[in-house]
């Protein structure tokens, strides 16, 4: 088992004749994922790699069955593809693309309220289920088959704490970069809540950083509802305030969204922090110690 | 991106939301034809800088007559102006605005942002004006008026009634201020910003509604559709290196430690920072170099990095997915070469191709140091700081 994607997903990519979207679906077809269908407006009738390429993301379900996307499409063209998912039924939806305006993502958020597709993203790493389907651009081999889940808001932060898990012995039930942008589909509740259900999730890593209170709601959260050990981690201790850290969200604004604030959040809903990414893997084997099959 | 208060009215002019007469002004004889052009006195002269508090540190002055607005002007320009915003370093002030002076009667807060968690856009109100408003939440939170408005829905006459009325304005003040806010909240959504404040935002004796005050963030990501607020943009107010350094499409924030550091991923660069505190030394720099970076962006980052003259020692993180460790470690061999390295470089690699990597590095002759994890990073780069 795993959360939200496995090996019966079948996934379409938009964006999918683009250099990154073709270099992607070709790492994803190598780790074993069901690509069924590719979409980019005009090139309807081609095919990459042997996947059939549509002009619309309708069009495309309606001939491959397809109820998971993932959108390398520009900025300026993100919030439209992940409409058109939404409107297509798609089950997931994965926008990679980094750089898409909040003011866009206000209205995408605002419309998949009444739908029942469920946005990872945008700016984020995607979704893997190791050993099953891999919906991102996350390095496959690092991964291993167990049951660690991991959420995070970030890219390569995560691959260091997937690695070090690995490196332990510690596999991962399924692993979600949820997004370094302020308005972001899937949050990290949502993320604990499925891995909380999941049967073959034995424990879970959070890994948070500065800007917003979406730390503190999950903290609130996990208190109330989280019986499964968590541990955490949160970046961003010596970050200045009032300057973006890379992430469009990553910002301390007047005293709020401070590192400092969710690691105390995580210590209050006895969160297992750990102080020091150097020896998250450690730290794991420990708290995780007795659960990983 | 940061706009200044100058730029800000002038935005606010060309959407209908009123406020003083003014312009900007870059030399004293540049105020003083100013004032002579708004022909009445009082006249306000304020320092145009990229932070708040401007008042109290000194950058706002009152003129009553002519020489009073050539001493203002000429006392303002150049100075170092530091404010709570501004850190104790302070900001060379360049800029002035010269604007007529108002009878106010009541001074108000007003704003409008965007909500992370709900996806709404969220006005905030308060009878309190001229104060900061995190102070006000946090002393007098019931004093905050705070109305969600659905982005798919846009701004309703009920939204405005319910701040009007939170602010308790008269009938005459109300009818105008439905209308600010109105244009208030096209401009904040037509021009993607992510924040407006009106601080203060004032009634005067006139039972007009002006907005004294005006500072405008733009989201960078919404900047492709805005090529004229491109324009708006002051690099005077920012960085020299990290100016420099989003020519080169690098990710760097200069800070005032000694260790430099580059490392791939933001979230990763950021613990890298936090890494290099505990180990006893602090942060020179974030510099995310991205997950498609190259030699030449490696290189550029090198120059930056070397080019603040606190650095003492500089570590590099990288975790290679996408970006392989082989084609890294050729990018820093290369930029090694190219730059001179001057202080000591402590190296850790992980991911793809890391063996690769690590070969290349230790056969291109150069004194780096190798770090086979994290936490070897962190010791090696504490024990030559401790020297």
């Amino acid at each position: 088992m795993s959360i939200f994607i496995d090996k019966v997903t079948r996934l379409l990519v938009q964006g999918i004749t683009g250099k990154e979207g073709q270099f992607h679906t070709r790492q994803c077809i190598t780790y074993g994922t069901n690509v069924v269908a590719g979409v980019t407006p005009g090139k309807g009738g081609q095919a990459m790699n042997d996947v059939p390429v549509f002009n619309t993301v309708r069009a495309a379900v309606k001939k491959t069955g397809a109820n998971c996307s993932m959108i390398f499409v520009p900025p300026a063209f993100a919030a439209d593809a992940i409409m058109e998912a939404v409107d297509a039924d798609i089950e997931l939806i994965v926008c990679i693309t980094e750089g898409v305006p909040v003011m866009d993502m206000l209205r995408v958020k605002n419309f998949l309220a009444s739908k029942s597709s469920r946005l990872i993203g945008p700016n984020c790493p995607g979704i893997i289920t190791p050993g099953q389907c891999k919906v991102g651009i996350m390095p496959g081999p690092i991964h291993l088959p167990g049951s660690i889940g991991v959420v995070s808001r970030s890219g390569t932060l995560t691959y260091e704490v997937v690695d070090q898990l690995t490196k332990k012995g510690l596999g991962q039930s399924t692993c979600i970069g949820i997004g370094g942008d302020p308005v972001n589909g899937t949050d990290f509740i949502d993320c604990l809540a499925a891995f909380e259900d999941d049967p073959a999730t034995k424990g879970i890593v959070m890994i948070g950083e500065i800007g917003g209170a979406a730390e503190e709601e999950a903290c609130s959260f996990i208190a109330r509802n989280v019986t499964k050990p968590v541990v955490g981690f949160v970046a961003g201790l010596t970050a200045p305030p009032g300057r973006r850290m890379g992430h469009a969200g990553a910002i301390v604004s007047g005293g709020s969204g401070t590192a400092q604030a969710k690691i105390d959040a995580m210590r209050q809903a006895d969160v297992h922090v750990c102080a020091d990414l150097g020896n998250l893997g450690e730290f794991c084997s420990h708290v995780f110690s007795g659960i990983n099959d | 991106m940061k706009i200044h208060e100058y730029q800000a009215k002038e935005l606010f002019r060309n959407a209908n939301i009123p406020v003083p007469k003014g312009k900007a002004a870059f030399s004293a004889d540049e105020a003083c034809s100013v004032a002579e052009e708004l022909g009445s006195y009082p006249v306000v002269i304020k320092a145009q800088i990229h932070a708040g508090g401007r008042g109290k540190g000194g950058g706002v002055k009152l003129a009553e007559t002519l020489e009073e607005v050539r001493s203002a002007a000429s006392h303002i320009l150049n100075m170092n102006l530091v404010t709570p915003q501004t850190g104790p370093e302070g900001k060379l002030v360049r800029k002035l605005l010269v604007e007529e002076g108002l009878n106010i009667a009541r001074e108000l807060y007003l704003s409008i942002l965007p909500d992370r968690a709900t996806a709404n856009i969220i006005i905030m109100a308060s009878q309190a004006g001229g104060m900061d408003i995190e102070e006000v939440a946090a002393e007098t939170p019931e004093k905050i008026v705070r109305v969600a408005v659905n982005p798919l829905v846009g701004i309703q006459p009920y939204h405005c009634r319910e701040v009007a009325f939170g602010l308790d304005l008269g009938p005459e003040v109300t009818k105008l201020f439905y209308s600010m806010l109105t244009n208030l909240y096209r401009l904040f959504v037509s021009q993607d910003c992510s924040l407006v404040e009106i601080n203060p935002l004032v009634v005067t004796a006139e039972n007009s509604i002006i907005a004294l005050d005006a500072k405008i963030d733009i989201d960078s990501n919404g900047l492709y559709r805005h090529k004229d607020l491109l324009e708006l943009r002051d690099t005077d107010e920012e960085d020299l290196l990290e100016v420099e350094a989003s020519s080169y499409n690098l990710n760097y924030i200069n800070l005032s430690g000694n260790v430099g550091n580059m490392v791939n991923g933001a979230g990763l660069a950021m613990a890298t920072m936090d890494i290099i505190k505990k180990a006893g030394a602090e942060p020179a720099n974030f510099l995310d170099v991205g997950g498609g970076a190259n030699a030449e962006m490696v290189e550029n980052g090198f120059r930056i990095i070397l080019a603040d003259e606190n650095v003492k020692a500089i570590l590099i993180n990288i975790f290679g997915g996408i970006l392989r460790c082989d084609v890294l470690a050729e990018g820093v061999v290369q930029a090694a070469q190219k730059t001179g390295i001057t202080v000591p470089v402590v190296i850790r690699m992980e991911g793809t191709n890391v063996e690769e990597g690590r070969k290349i590095l230790a056969a291109s002759g150069l004194d780096l140091i190798t770090a086979v994890d994290l936490k070897d990073a962190a010791n090696k780069i504490a024990e030559i700081v401790k020297e």
